[in-house]
């Protein structure tokens, strides 16, 4: 127990929880639209995570031919790398989800299976790509190149702001922003939320579902590997089972803040980041994950539905 | 495609009680004689090629069949989504551990003693997740299952990351030996509790919390409606099967001798529930068959060593979709009630 530590360092904590919490909260998106409208907890989604950090570090070190010793880049080859990087681990991640839907779901879908079957089945493309991984880097932790000088913009209250702090809390905050408008107000959008409501009446209404279903996925894998950039930036390493702490992470916090609710998925995300930052600092880092389900229990057992409430409709399992 | 379960069950049927007893003792006594088929020619290939078959049925197949037919209390029967049904193995295996090293405790003493821990845990979980929807269970068992690790993992009185060294073997019944030379004495333990855990679950599905039970897993407000306490029975269920799950640390923890937080992670728990829905949710047979196969295969596959996990990552995304209802599935009367189409 180290109290101390919340005043003296309080508003660091709180600008990195913001970070963290911001990753959490773009791959949960990729659990809570998918629950959304197809009632499925879309295990598979941590291994696409997993896939979009080595995505990231292929582009920066194998297509851009950066070494992982390399110095910090300025200018306009950094926009470059950064841009590139990004849209690639974007595009591979929804490419992959879209997949996933493929493989491990549409099938069963159309048999018209129990959940647990869909939920196995994820599990396998889960472990699948995993191992996958895990074999083709011998199970070694991968160093991510510093392309972007982790430079100080200065200090507020006593916290260090760093650039790469300040880009993922700014373009994460952007991508939720573009996410709400899309959903709220682009026909496409409708049709997901048509969907989450009843998915026998919105057939009846002509909206074609397994567009919708895979134009689902591929939102999750654009934002999941949006995080997976974020991470790679700021933590600048990863491993075939990164996946594994940070979807579990991110499965709460869309459970925290209530499932297939989008903007439940973004202050659950940010309020577990918090949450994890503090009960590392004060009860140590190995409790953290102690922490976080405790307040998990506790948050379901006042409000059933997540700090925000669901936007599904009631299911019987 | 042919319905096994079905077929199996017509032939059943046409059975008379005599023919239907003569088959089950002899099922059981070959079962008895499979720690004996990797030594006998024309049963040889079953032999795994680096751990001791005889050590292979032990663990994983003999404990992961009785893991799931713990699990299929919960998950088959009652329909609750449990995610974290290694804590109650973990439970049972340290309270061995701890009980057995500080106490000086045998393993057929402390028993007891694992069982109602994990049943407690199984209750203190319970009462407060069961009140949520589905879901919610699944992640908060999950997070229970994690939290159990991390606090073998973190504490003093469990060895931390080293585990526990030194558990003792059980001592000996009726000049049945149980130590490292006589791993077939484990396997005929482990298929006792198992006949023991069967006997169990099919007097409790014709009785009155089988059918409670299947009424809650159908349709849990029209259940609460008709008068079935939902929580108090899905909480029996739970606590059963975390029964069975702590039963099976103990003895785990005696064969192995040394445990470690390492044996407890989330993995197991997705293999447990593996094991029962690739065998056939809710039906007895179709669990035993698919924990069988789960646990083994992967041993009898070392020669792939390190692809294993990514051929069995495939095998269960192949046979979900050729069979979604698992290799046996439940009959077909309980399945048109299940979803209501």
């Amino acid at each position: 127990m180290n109290f101390s530590v919340v005043t003296s360092q309080f508003w660091s904590l709180c600008l990195q929880g913001l970070a963290l919490g911001l990753i959490y909260s773009l791959i949960a998106l990729g659990y809570t639209m998918v629950y959304g409208v197809l009632r499925l907890i879309n295990f598979a989604n941590s291994e696409v995570f997993m896939i979009g950090t080595f995505t990231v570090l292929f582009m920066q070190v194998t297509i851009l031919n950066n070494d992982v010793n390399t110095k910090p880049i300025v200018g306009v080859t950094l926009l470059v790398t950064m841009f590139a990087s990004l849209f690639g681990a974007m595009i591979i991640c929804a490419l992959l989800a879209m997949l996933v839907e493929l493989v491990a779901y549409r099938r069963l879908r159309i048999l018209g299976a129990s959940r647990l079957a869909s939920l196995i089945s994820a599990i396998g493309t889960s472990i699948f790509l995993s191992e996958g991984m895990r074999i083709i880097t011998h199970s070694r932790p991968q160093t991510a190149p510093r392309l972007l000088e982790k430079s100080s913009l200065g200090n507020i209250w006593g916290a260090n702001i760093r650039i790469d702090t300040v880009i993922t809390i700014v373009a994460s905050i952007l991508i939720f922003v573009l996410l709400d408008q899309f959903v709220n107000r682009s026909r496409l959008g409708k049709a997901i939320r048509a969907v989450s409501m009843s998915e026998e009446n919105s057939r009846l209404m002509g909206i074609n579902l397994n567009k919708v279903i895979t134009l689902t996925f591929a939102i999750g894998g654009l934002t999941t590997g949006a995080a997976a950039f974020f991470y790679t930036t700021v933590y600048e390493n990863t491993i075939f089972n990164v996946g594994f702490n940070l979807g579990i992470a991110a499965f709460t916090a869309a459970v925290l803040g209530g499932i297939g609710n989008i903007r439940g998925a973004f202050y659950g995300g940010v309020f577990l980041g918090l949450l994890e930052q503090f009960a590392s600092a004060v009860l140590g880092s190995q409790w953290k994950a102690v922490t976080v389900f405790v307040v998990l229990v506790l948050v379901l057992l006042i409000r059933p539905s997540g700090i925000f409430g669901e936007a599904v409709q009631q299911t019987r399992t | 495609m042919i319905n096994l379960r079905d077929k199996g069950a017509q032939v059943w049927e046409n059975w008379n009680r005599p023919s239907r007893t003569i088959f089950i003792l002899a099922f059981i006594a070959l079962m008895a004689l499979l720690p004996f088929a990797a030594s006998w020619g024309p049963t040889s290939f079953l032999n795994t090629p680096i751990t001791s078959f005889q050590d292979v049925l032990v663990y994983p197949v003999g404990m992961f069949i009785l893991m799931a037919l713990g699990l299929n209390i919960v998950v088959g029967k009652s329909g609750l989504l449990d995610l974290g049904f290694v804590a109650f193995f973990a439970i049972g295996a340290y309270t061995n551990a701890i009980m057995s090293t500080m106490l000086d405790w045998n393993t057929w003493e402390i028993l007891p003693f694992g069982i109602v821990f994990a049943m407690i845990s199984g209750v203190m979980l319970g009462l407060p997740a069961l009140r949520l929807r589905g879901d919610y269970l699944a992640i908060i068992t999950l997070g229970f299952g994690e939290i159990v690790r991390i606090v073998a993992l973190n504490s003093e009185s469990t060895g931390g990351p080293n585990g526990i060294a030194g558990i003792p073997n059980p001592p000996s019944i009726a000049g049945v030996k149980f130590d490292y030379e006589h791993p077939q004495n484990y396997f005929w333990l482990v298929m006792v509790l198992i006949l023991l855990v069967v006997w169990m679950v099919r007097r409790f599905t014709v009785r009155r919390p089988g059918r409670a039970w299947e009424a809650i897993r159908q349709d849990e407000d029209v259940a609460a409606l008709m008068g079935v306490h939902t929580l108090v029975y899905k909480l029996w269920a739970f606590v059963i099967g975390a029964a069975v799950g702590g039963a099976a640390g103990v003895i785990y923890a005696s064969k192995a001798m040394v445990i470690s937080p390492d044996m407890f992670k989330f993995d197991v728990s997705v293999m447990i529930l593996a094991c029962v829905v690739f065998g056939g949710i809710g039906n007895i047979w179709g669990v035993i068959l698919g924990a069988g196969i789960l646990a083994y295969l992967p041993d009898r596959f070392r020669f792939l060593t390190d692809a294993r996990q990514l051929v069995f990552g495939a095998v269960l995304i192949i046979m979900m979709n050729l069979r979604p209802d698992g290799l046996l599935p439940r009959k077909k009367r309980e399945k048109i009630s299940e979803d209501g189409k």
